[in-house]
């Protein structure tokens, strides 16, 4: 096989060779099910578990791209708000910073008492969670604008409106949509947090109801069930960052 | 004295009134319609500040400021401006690069949708005449480093503003597309008759280009020599090597080696 051969079959390689290795292991310490599931266990619980780990998988990915689809267009507003005005971004930022600081897994209570267990808390976690990095680099990409390209502009009468349209958004969008990729990994943490905490469906609330029956290869299928998830929507974000930012990755298109 | 650009006894320091630093000192420079100035100096003397103060994107704290017969109070849109760095936006075609000020300034900015197919011929001569033609549709980061400074010429140019204000635009190149691109700016302005102010530190760039050089002392800025350069144009590139354009090269540079042991 060529380099780049090599290359594209290496994901599908090492994955199975981790999964290899992993059967091996447990074969060969003879390790008990309930500390380590060997991978053919896990393989034989998701065939037997199918129905209801698809149906609570759709559960988590809704409430996850929900609270995700919120966190977009809240930090893409307030990204642009506070890169627009520094006395916004004075502001704000401190605040932000002690907001992020909170673990979101101690807010989920509180979301609880408002809208009760379901749902919305995990919709409204996974929003949290993932709408810090947006806005972070939103700001910072229309932080960053050249100090050159500002003075070219505002010396033929550009309005603030004109440089932030022209210069400050389309520069910003490669930091937005780089900050896509982490913000929907988040997003599940977020979702997944809440529904152990407070749910009665969702892939998270699923794997609390296996662990307290020892059903633990179905414990390890959710885990499973959550990786492939986030690999797909991870790859989904990743596709529109390259077609729609391409320019900024010019190895691909130069 | 009345020039297309006036400056009269500008003062201008930066930061509060305590530990203020004083970057320019009753400083004066008048520059005729269509005439190409150049203002050298040691680093540090306040030469990008000038270049601000012209197109009226700082105010000075004391003295006055006249473009076009207009006293200066915010920027002004006759100018056009080009750095060092050539700025170019990575997203936007050279050709939409090339035309991005016409998005900005009036009449342009109200015609550019109606009148777009003549814009972009416009733009396209434009880039013909810096030796860029046909790379429109090439994106700048697919461009060389003295092609992407054409290009920024370019854009400068595109709305016809009667002053265009350079800062340093061939320090970062090579010293052969340095050379090619002083003859480029020669043509243009040769063509185009618009007036320029040229900030460079460069002295050959100065002569070689310029009716007038100003000399500026070290920090704070003022001028302590103004020098007129009388080669026949068209200058061939040749000149650079010939006596007299030396003895004028030796001059302004004793006259910059002084100010600077004086600071």
């Amino acid at each position: 096989m060529t380099q780049s051969r090599w290359i594209t079959a290496a994901p599908w390689l090492w994955t199975v060779g981790l999964f290899v290795m992993w059967e091996l292991v447990v074969r060969l310490f003879e390790l008990p099910v309930y500390i380590l599931p060997a991978p053919t266990d896990i393989w034989a619980a998701i065939v037997k578990y199918w129905s209801p780990i698809w149906k609570n998988s759709v559960q988590t990915l809704f409430t996850t791209v929900l609270g995700f689809l919120l966190a977009v267009v809240g930090g893409l507003a307030l990204g642009l708000a506070i890169g627009w005005s520094r006395a916004i971004y004075a502001g704000l930022y401190p605040l932000m910073i002690g907001f992020n600081s909170v673990p979101k897994v101690a807010v989920v209570p509180i979301l609880v008492i408002w809208f009760g267990i379901g749902t919305i808390p995990a919709v409204l976690t996974a929003f949290l969670i993932a709408f810090f990095p947006i806005v972070v680099n939103v700001a910072t990409g229309l932080a960053t604008i050249e100090p050159e390209m500002e003075d070219v502009l505002r010396a033929l009468g550009a309005r603030k409106m004109d440089i932030m349209l022209k210069v400050g958004i389309p520069r910003s969008m490669p930091y937005f949509f780089a900050s896509l990729k982490v913000a929907i990994t988040l997003a599940f943490v977020g979702s997944v947090i809440s529904e152990t905490v407070a749910a009665n469906s969702g892939v998270g609330h699923m794997m609390l109801a296996a662990q307290s029956q020892f059903n633990v290869p179905l414990v390890w299928a959710g885990l499973i069930a959550l990786a492939v998830l986030g690999i797909v929507m991870y790859a989904i974000m990743a596709w529109l960052e390259m077609r729609l930012t391409g320019w900024a990755h010019r190895g691909n298109q130069g | 004295m009345t020039g297309f650009v006036d400056l009269r006894n500008v003062r201008l320091s930066y930061g509060s009134s305590e530990d203020a630093t004083l970057a320019l000192d009753d400083l004066s420079i008048s520059v005729r319609q269509g005439e190409f100035a150049a203002v050298v100096g040691p680093s540090g003397c306040g030469k990008s500040t000038l270049m601000k103060l012209a197109t009226g994107l700082i105010v000075p704290q004391e003295g006055t400021i006249e473009v076009a017969g207009h006293e200066v109070s915010g920027p002004v849109s006759v100018a056009g401006m080009a750095f060092q760095n050539p700025s170019m936006l990575p997203w936007r075609s050279t050709l939409s690069n090339v035309m991005l000020p016409l998005e900005i300034v009036q009449p342009h900015r109200a015609r550019l949708r109606s009148q777009k197919a003549a814009y972009t011929r416009k733009a396209e001569e434009l880039l013909e005449l810096v030796g860029l033609g046909g790379f429109g549709d090439k994106f700048p980061w697919q461009l060389s480093g003295g092609m992407q400074q054409r290009a920024n010429l370019c854009r400068a140019l595109i709305h016809d503003p009667a002053l265009l204000m350079l800062d340093e635009p061939f320090g970062a190149l090579d010293a052969f597309t340095r050379e090619e691109l002083w003859q480029v700016m020669r043509d243009l302005h040769a063509e185009k008759r618009f007036t320029v102010i040229l900030v460079t530190h460069d002295l050959r760039e100065a002569v070689y280009l310029a009716d007038k050089i100003f000399v500026m002392s070290a920090r704070p800025g003022t001028i302590i020599r103004e020098k007129a350069v009388t080669f026949d144009r068209p200058r061939p590139i040749d000149l650079i090597y010939e006596h007299d354009f030396n003895e004028i090269v030796h001059e302004l540079r004793d006259l910059i080696a002084d100010a600077r042991t004086v600071s």
